[in-house]
């Protein structure tokens, strides 16, 4: 399972990218989109809204069924990639390219304790 | 415990994901279930069906028996080998079952039923034999397992793969089986596409399925087989229908025939009863979303259920089947509640998808 040492991870299976700029980028990881299977359908928040931890705002749908995609950090939605909607299986083809949105984080350090590679490797039982 | 099919150890070193499908540990797919469905409608993909059950109804006066314990007339089944599809039903009219009933010789009938209701089957058709044809012998066949090979090119796959099987096999139409060797040949499938449903010693089943993949056909899940079979428009036991609805309430008024003078298990009961709804196709017409089973659908003449719903990979949209009033037509908008949104979906004849190519519009 593709899981990139320079990205930090959440336990509900989104990654986090530290942008040079200060947002925050994320997706979904490789081994979600591979439990999820072929990705059909994919919602993204508007840009603007306000994100809290753990809030629902995206959804990921594959043939088989539909998920939730959570806010792993606070924040404001700053832009969104329209590929990934117009283009679901650009995620399966490889999840941490098909990013899903940015957000402009509420607190300096949000991704301070954050999984890293190993821990998620872990977490899903890929160590 | 999950039960295994002989074909276990071999999807689980091809890498397929596993899923608990009715109690049985099966691939659902082998790494992409939409490559897999595109396969079959285009080239050759197999399943493995272990799974459900084949069932020898044998003795005399096999037929009589079951003229009265399917819904379907057995007497449409002239000539050696031919098939029909039928529901079981019970005396209210409920569906216990669809299987598919094999005419072999006057006095062999072979049944394939689902995986799930294998079980509650048997009970009740030997209550029915207990009753009505004692002298009938049940056999559950547990010794065969089963392996779907479904696309245009299925039949010459298999061809290549099973030396012999041509001279056997060739000329079967469809809906017909024959046996080969060992293996019993048939002409059916539940994916839209043309192909053979294979029934082989389950000692042998390994070595065939190795056959065929030598010979080009794709391994493919239980996931590829779900989309296919929706957009080939066929009902699925235990989603489309159960004991609850009667086959009047599931798009299979064609497989009975109320019209003859023949008695058969639920006749009485179909016939009282009214015909207030309907199982049809839709079709999503707006974006924001998937159809899934349990969605309600808003209609002008009131609500109704999706039973089934996916994605369809042939048509790059949304299909389902649903429960809807009977007052609804082919044509007409419908509302379907999908999480906080209320998507239109057109009413549509199914089969949406069949031999490669989209039927609805």
């Amino acid at each position: 399972m593709n899981i990139p040492a320079d990205l930090k991870y959440a336990e509900s299976h989104e990654w986090m990218r530290a942008e040079d700029d200060g947002t925050v980028t994320i997706g979904i990881t490789d081994h979600a989109q591979a439990a999820l299977g072929d990705l059909v359908y994919i919602e993204l928040p508007a840009v603007g809204r306000v994100l809290k931890v753990d809030e629902a705002c995206a959804i990921v749908e594959s043939v088989k069924a539909a998920s939730d995609v959570y806010a792993p950090i606070a924040g404001t939605v700053v832009a969104v990639n329209d590929e990934a909607t117009g283009a679901p299986e650009t995620v399966n083809a490889d999840a941490y390219a098909a990013w899903l949105f940015r957000l402009k984080p509420a607190a300096a350090d949000a991704l301070a304790g954050m999984l890293d590679a190993d821990a998620y490797g872990r977490l899903i039982g890929d160590a | 415990m999950l039960n295994k099919t002989p074909l276990n150890a071999v999807h689980r070193a091809a890498g397929a994901r596993m899923v608990d499908f009715g109690g049985w540990d099966m691939p659902v797919n082998y790494g992409s279930q939409i490559d897999e469905h595109r396969t079959v409608r285009g080239d050759a993909g197999m399943f493995d069906v272990s799974h459900m059950r084949a069932v020898d109804l044998v003795g005399a006066g096999a037929r009589a028996f079951l003229r009265h314990a399917l819904a379907n007339n057995v007497d449409k089944l002239a000539e050696p080998g031919r098939a029909l599809y039928s529901c079981l039903l019970r005396e209210d009219g409920g569906v216990l079952d669809d299987l598919i009933v094999y005419y072999l010789r006057e006095d062999f009938f072979r049944i394939v039923v689902n995986a799930g209701t294998a079980g509650k089957d048997v009970a009740w058709l030997s209550g029915l034999i207990a009753q009505h044809a004692p002298q009938l012998a049940l056999t559950v066949r547990n010794d065969l397992a089963m392996i779907a090979v479904q696309g245009p090119n299925a039949r010459l796959r298999v061809w290549a793969a099973l030396p012999g099987s041509e001279a056997a096999s060739a000329a079967l139409k469809p809906f017909f089986g024959t046996m080969f060797d060992d293996i019993f040949i048939a002409r059916t499938g539940y994916t839209g596409e043309d192909g053979f449903e294979l029934m082989v010693p389950a000692v042998r089943a390994e070595s065939v399925w190795q056959a065929l993949a030598a010979a080009g056909v794709r391994p493919c899940g239980l996931g590829a087989r779900d989309t296919l079979r929706l957009e080939a428009g066929m009902n699925l036991y235990g989603q489309d229908m159960d004991e609850s609805v009667t086959p009047l309430d599931s798009g299979l008024a064609w497989t009975v025939d109320l019209a003859s003078p023949r008695d058969f298990v639920g006749k009485a009961a179909l016939t009282a009863q009214p015909r207030d709804r309907q199982l049809a196709g839709l079709l999503l017409i707006d974006t924001g979303g998937v159809l899934r089973a349990h969605q309600r659908v808003h209609t002008a003449h009131g609500d109704g259920e999706i039973t089934s719903g996916t994605f369809s990979p042939t048509l790059g949209k949304s299909i389902a089947l649903a429960r809807l009033p009977a007052a609804l037509g082919v044509g007409d908008t419908v509302h379907v509640a999908v999480r906080d949104k209320r998507l239109a979906a057109r009413v549509v004849k199914p089969p949406f998808a069949r031999k490669g190519q989209v039927l609805v519009r």
